[in-house]
């Protein structure tokens, strides 16, 4: 069962009228009906090249969320080989919002630290949605430490729709250690590579997403705030989240233009959660490109390297 | 240095300009409602003379009463692109950017100088409440990456006073990428083994607590300062409960162990002089009034011996 998002609507009536005459031919072997359930595949494929040619910055913020779209831990499961959580901040809990642990991409060690958001209501419940406190901050603190000290890569992969507003993440120090993450993400000698594979919400995605590669998906967003808090905020109604989406720039494509990312990953014809398979190939073979881009470079390089980057941003706007 | 080319006058224009009516000659106090004159208010440095309330400052009126004599330098700030996004909600950005320029009589949000306290010479940067709610946007970076250079190249302490709602929106990515921006300009700090003190005011928020706010050597915040990330409305509507009391204020914060201290305004610059001195290496500052500036330098300390 496809989950439509709303502007899908009429994709969805076109591919259910095939299903519908299918599964009737099913229980009927005289009905012929394939010719008629083909012209309609042939319809719902042209539509959805027509959906998805001109997405609108809101739709894109849709599809970045859509609830099949491959999350952290499919990527995690399906790029790499002998992943091996490691849990805690040693302070106070571990944080199911934030995977991460040691993994071989391509053979080769790496740690991996990343958002996940979960895929049914109960690892939904148990992932917080992907909004990390404070302890998912300061576990991937300790990761990328532990990466830095052992030389190994660090491939971080943001999904997140911001860090938790919660009374007790407040307490406990969100920003600090947030800003410390982000801090970490600045110093560790080692190649730090990202990729936003959703949806890159605030200072919680920039606390992963420092890196000296930032690749996104083709429909993924990153964003100073989300569209509907920016509408609320300078429209005084949430509802105006298309405007503020579309004001925003925070789709792949401005914010390669802006200098931010460093590339697109190209996804499947109506969005990852449609061929996943085809997704999660796309963004391995990214994740190895950029490692390659990286190599040879002395630890100071990588450092240098990152700071560069981000003290340039934002030089040349959208005129870049 | 020459004293008198390093003397920044005041802008007496703009210390009026803002007073738009003239029965705002009165201030009333929001925290227990005592009408003040704005004279008395502003030297009290904003605080009130009855309940202690602190009230904004500006950065201007804040570096007056910070340096020594009044005097300090400001510190050229890069100039980043205007809107980079050409953004726009009901209004252009390049409009509230107008509005905001002549509501405050300064440029953008945050103000570098360079001066001594104390006779100990430091570079301060101060945000801007009044500035589109002091919002983190590519100059406030620029700034905040300014002053960190300019201590690192004298070897000054860096003292930056916090007040922002977040990262400034309109200009999207951009502004939240101050975040990583800023960071380096504090590890730049640490890399030459210089202090950073940081003083958070009313109120501290968002991306920018999320980033230099909360990276300093010594975190200091005045009294009943809202600092915090989320939105307490935006945590009331998750969690579906009350907050306590005082929640997200200084003194919450310093028990929960975010802080080092809370300071009243009025202590502040003896403060931030006894710890910036103790980092640095100085002797303790001397007390009351100073002699000349071109004796102290050859005078010996006096009771030694
Ligand atoms: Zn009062």
């Amino acid at each position: 069962m496809t989950h439509y998002l709303d502007f899908e609507k009429p994709l969805a009536e076109i591919e259910g009228k095939a299903e519908e005459l299918r599964a009737m031919a099913r229980s009927n072997e005289e009905m012929d009906i394939e010719e008629e359930a083909a012209a309609l595949d042939r319809k719902a494929d042209e539509m959805l090249v027509e959906l998805y040619k001109g997405l609108t910055p809101w739709r894109k913020c849709q599809v970045a969320r859509h609830p099949e779209r491959p999350h952290c831990k499919d990527y995690i499961e399906a790029l790499f080989t002998e992943f091996t959580p490691l849990s805690g901040d040693r302070n106070f809990a571990e944080d199911e919002a934030v995977m991460g642990g040691l993994a071989r991409l391509g053979g080769e060690p790496v740690v991996v630290i990343g958002h996940e958001k979960g895929h049914d209501t109960q690892t939904r419940l148990k992932r917080n949605f992907g909004m990390a406190r404070p302890e998912g901050y300061r576990k991937a603190i300790r990761l990328m430490d532990l990466a830095h000290r052992f030389k190994l890569p660090v491939i971080t992969l943001v999904d997140t729709p911001g860090a938790y507003p919660g009374k007790g993440a407040e307490e406990r120090g969100q920003s600090e250690a947030i800003a410390r993450s982000t801090e970490k993400c600045l110093q560790i000698g080692v190649p730090l590579i990202n990729v936003i594979i959703g949806e890159g919400g605030s200072g919680g995605a920039v606390a992963f997403a420092t890196a000296n590669r930032v690749a996104m998906l083709e429909h993924s967003v990153y964003s100073v705030i989300s569209p509907e808090g920016c509408a609320s905020i300078l429209w005084k109604d949430a509802e105006k989240m298309r405007e503020a989406a579309e004001a925003l720039r925070l789709t792949a494509q401005d914010l390669k233009m802006l200098g931010v990312a460093d590339r697109i990953i190209p996804e499947p014809l109506g969005g990852a959660h449609r061929d996943r398979e085809t997704a999660i190939a796309s963004v391995g073979a990214a994740l190895s490109a950029m490692l390659g881009e990286l190599q040879g470079k002395s630890p100071d390089d990588l450092i240098k390297d990152r700071r560069q980057k981000y003290l340039s941003v934002g030089s040349k706007g959208l005129a870049a | 240095m020459n004293w008198i080319t390093n003397y920044v006058r005041p802008r007496i224009n703009s210390i009026f300009s803002r007073r738009e009516v003239p029965e705002n000659l009165w201030t009333k106090c929001g925290g227990c409602g005592t009408m003040l004159f704005h004279r008395e208010l502003s030297e009290n440095l904003n605080v009130c003379t009855n309940c202690g309330h602190h009230m904004g400052i500006s950065p201007r009126d804040r570096f007056y009463s910070l340096f020594d004599g009044g005097i300090f330098t400001e510190v050229a700030v890069p100039e980043p692109i205007a809107d980079p996004l050409q953004f726009r909600d009901q209004k252009r950005y390049p409009d509230r950017m107008k509005a905001a320029q002549k509501k405050t009589g300064e440029a953008e949000a945050m103000l570098v100088a360079e001066g001594e306290i104390g006779r100990t010479p430091i570079v301060a940067a101060a945000q801007d409440f009044g500035f589109m709610g002091g919002s983190m946007s590519m100059y406030v970076g620029n700034a905040v990456l300014a002053g960190a250079e300019r201590a690192v190249e004298m070897g000054r302490p860096f003292v930056l006073f916090s007040a922002a709602g977040g990262a400034r929106m309109q200009e999207g990515i951009l502004g939240l990428m101050q975040m990583p921006r800023t960071t380096i300009a504090v590890q730049m700090l640490k890399d030459a083994g210089l202090p950073y003190i940081v003083v958070l005011t009313h109120p501290t928020t968002g991306g920018v607590t999320a980033s230099y706010a909360m990276l300093g050597d010594v975190h200091i915040a005045e009294p009943d300062a809202l600092i915090g990330f989320a939105g307490a409305r935006v945590i009331e509507q998750t969690i579906r409960e009350k907050l306590p009391e005082g929640f997200q204020r200084a003194e919450y914060l310093l028990e929960h162990g975010m802080l080092d201290r809370v300071t009243d305004r009025r202590a502040m610059r003896e403060e931030l002089i006894t710890i910036t001195r103790m980092l640095m290496g100085l002797p303790p500052a001397i007390k009351g009034d100073l002699p000349a500036p071109s004796e102290t330098e050859a005078l010996p300390a006096p009771d030694k011996g």
